[in-house]
């Protein structure tokens, strides 16, 4: 593994931007979908242009995230984690978005987007629960149905989100092919998404499937990393902190984040479940609608992540990951699962903020990196804190 | 070649599909879908996510996995059989992506291909492939959906190969009721397309295809059909080559009587 002095940022013009109609990032993304589902995203990709370049779709969008989700969020200082491991760790706070992660920022966009384009019903699949309580949250606010695709072994990890979504008034339905997780709900979405596409909007819950929507949903996610921005260069003398890091499973918290930093020189880091490492140990492949770096077997055949995340339980990561990790603009990591549950109790006994497992692994390599000196001391560290770990909380337990 | 195959075949076409390395001995089955009067025969190499397929389909692809089968196991299988009809292969494109597409479409020749179909390919990225494709001859089948526009759709029936794959539903694989409605007329637009860039490429009827009767009723307007998980679903139930081509024999005779 290359040093992290070795992997010097570049700042280079036309990273992060708009794809281009076939929605390529370097080699990554495209559109990899049955002869049935092109039109359904030619008419996303569409409307998503027309609503994106439309101030007053914006403004719809800036109201919901500002009287319904509460954004903007907090930069919190983690003072007495900082002062334990030599570095100043700042956090943006996505734990404090209302449903308890990022997830609602993209929902809600393309929740106003579904309706902009008449559809009445919002289908998504989800992992932990976090996009499927999002999904649902969302469909109540703006009045359409939702059904939700949720591995078997997911329902039962995460019992908690799934009465959440019932009682939000979502279809829950359980997947049980493969592994019962995370890209077995997202098949069983496509699936679905084919025989309803005049009537159902697909609400895709991070940057990978098809274009536009690895595209769509870092253009929603943006806030996060556009408002941490902001307060950085108020909260921080040089203005931009040395650092930028975030949990990836397909990554859409971590876009968000980069894509305010990506024309700075802010190092950053992706970190992974070891067990579902698609950019740090993936290989080139296609899979749910897009071209990427995924897991698979020596045949080409997928194979199962394993994560004591739920929601990083994914073999892939977004195509536009899979490119900044080609350019070197930002750097892919791993952390085990016994490092991110010591990671997660840490940050509740210094700072009071019991994180979600996933957020949990971007906590752990910063823990990690502080004390083997590849955090130089005294950096400055940006860490997206993508949601909560209430729904992880029966999880910890269990292992304390 | 499929395409001159067809043709001479002089009657309406069936095409029917088992997921290769189903079971031991699977090959057996392809023999009695010939016997059955089959005129080729797609063989599915199994993936590990196949978005496009229904329950059947899902089940027969697990199942060919959890025995161990790989693409090459299947090549194998096949190599050096003659069955004295055109072999189509299908299969989604990451396994076609993780040999490269020379490497896999040369592969796919000398085991005795004639064609391919990847239903998650569709035609604005299936540049390299064609390429690909044709330089091995063999044949690049696209498929057509009932909402696929009017200017694509002649752009697919002009770059298709052997034949145009009619997805004549909204939906994955699988077992039906009955024949949609709009499939008739999707084969009527392609068939249009076809005849105005002057080729006579047959169009064939895929997906739904459960019963005899609905054989019969799709051969009317399209050149024949593709039959899947009504055989696959029998293959899964325990049903031998014997039962299984008895079954198809019934949809061959109802084409050709209702043809």
């Amino acid at each position: 593994m290359s040093s992290i002095t070795e992997v010097l940022p570049r700042t280079r013009a036309g990273v992060m931007v708009d794809p281009g109609p076939r929605g390529r990032f370097g080699d990554h993304g495209g559109r990899y979908v049955p002869e049935p589902l092109v039109a359904a995203c030619d008419e996303v990709a569409a409307a998503f242009a027309e609503a994106w370049a439309d101030a007053g779709f914006r403004r719809s969008l800036a109201n919901l995230l500002a009287l319904h989700v509460g954004r903007p969020t907090p930069l919190t200082p983690a003072w007495r984690l900082s002062a334990e491991l030599g570095i100043d760790l700042l956090l943006k706070r996505e734990d404090l978005a209302h449903t308890g992660s990022h997830k609602i920022n993209n929902v809600l966009g393309q929740a106003l987007l579904a309706t902009r384009m008449g559809r009445t019903r919002l289908i998504a699949e989800t992992g932990a629960g976090m996009h499927g309580v999002a999904t649902a949250t969302a469909a109540a606010l703006l009045g359409l149905e939702a059904t939700v695709f949720m591995g078997e072994r997911d329902m039962e990890r995460q019992a908690p989100n799934v009465f959440r979504m019932r009682v939000l008034g979502a279809e829950v339905v359980p997947v049980r092919s493969g592994s019962r997780t995370l890209k077995d709900a997202t098949s069983q979405a496509m699936r679905h998404w084919v025989g309803v596409v005049d009537e159902a909007y697909y609400c895709v819950g991070s940057v990978i499937g098809p274009h536009p929507y690895p595209y769509m949903v870092r253009e929603f996610q943006r806030v996060i990393g556009d408002e941490a921005r902001g307060q950085c260069a108020a909260e921080l003398p040089t203005g931009v902190p040395d650092y930028v890091v975030a949990c990836v499973g397909g990554g859409s918290n971590a876009a968000g984040t980069f894509a305010g930093f990506v024309g700075t020189p802010a190092r950053l880091i992706g970190v992974e479940a070891a067990g579902g490492a698609g950019a740090a140990s993936g290989r080139a492949g296609v899979l749910h609608g897009f071209r990427s770096s995924f897991l698979q077997d020596g045949d080409g055949q997928i194979t199962e992540a394993h994560s004591i995340a739920a929601g990083l339980d994914y073999p892939g990561v977004g195509p536009e990951h899979a490119h900044l990790r080609d350019l070197g603009r930002a750097r892919y990591v791993t952390v085990e699962d016994s490092e991110v549950v010591e990671a997660a109790v840490r940050l509740a006994r210094t700072e009071g903020i019991v994180p979600a497992l996933e957020s949990a692994h971007a906590v752990a390599w910063v823990i990690r990196a502080a004390a083997s000196g590849e955090l130089p001391p005294g950096a400055s560290v940006l860490l997206t804190l993508s949601g909560r770990g209430d729904k992880d909380i029966s999880t910890l337990m269990e292992l304390l | 070649m499929i395409e001159a195959r067809f043709r001479a075949a002089g009657r309406k076409l069936l095409m029917p599909y088992l997921t290769g390395g189903l079971t031991d001995g699977w090959v057996e089955y392809l023999r009695a879908f010939v016997e059955a009067g089959a005129d080729a025969i797609e063989v599915g190499l199994p993936f590990s996510d196949p978005t496009l397929d229904g329950p059947t389909i899902q089940e027969a692809s697990d199942a060919a996995l959890a025995r161990g089968t790989t693409v090459r196991s299947v090549l194998a299988d096949l190599n050096g059989l003659d069955l004295g009809v055109p072999l189509v292969a299908s299969t989604y494109y990451n396994l076609v992506a993780h040999d490269g597409p020379e490497r896999f479409c040369a592969a796919l020749r000398d085991a005795g291909f004639a064609g391919l179909i990847v239903p998650d390919l569709p035609l604005d990225e299936a540049g390299e492939l064609i390429t690909a494709a044709g330089a091995a001859g063999i044949e690049l089948a696209l498929l057509a959906s009932v909402v696929t526009p009017a200017p694509r759709l002649a752009l697919i029936a002009e770059r298709s190969r052997g034949f145009v794959y009619a997805v004549s539903l909204m939906g994955t694989t699988g077992e039906r009721h009955e024949v949609d409605a709009a499939s008739a007329a999707l084969v009527e637009r392609l068939k249009a397309e076809l005849a105005k860039s002057g080729t006579a490429r047959p169009v064939l009827h895929g997906f739904g295809i459960t019963t005899p009767e609905h054989a019969a009723r799709a051969s009317r307007a399209a050149d024949g059909v593709i039959v899947g998980a009504a055989l696959v679903r029998r293959v899964l139930d325990g049903a031998g080559p014997e039962e299984v081509g008895g079954y198809l024999a019934t949809m061959r005779r109802a084409i050709d009587q209702g043809a």
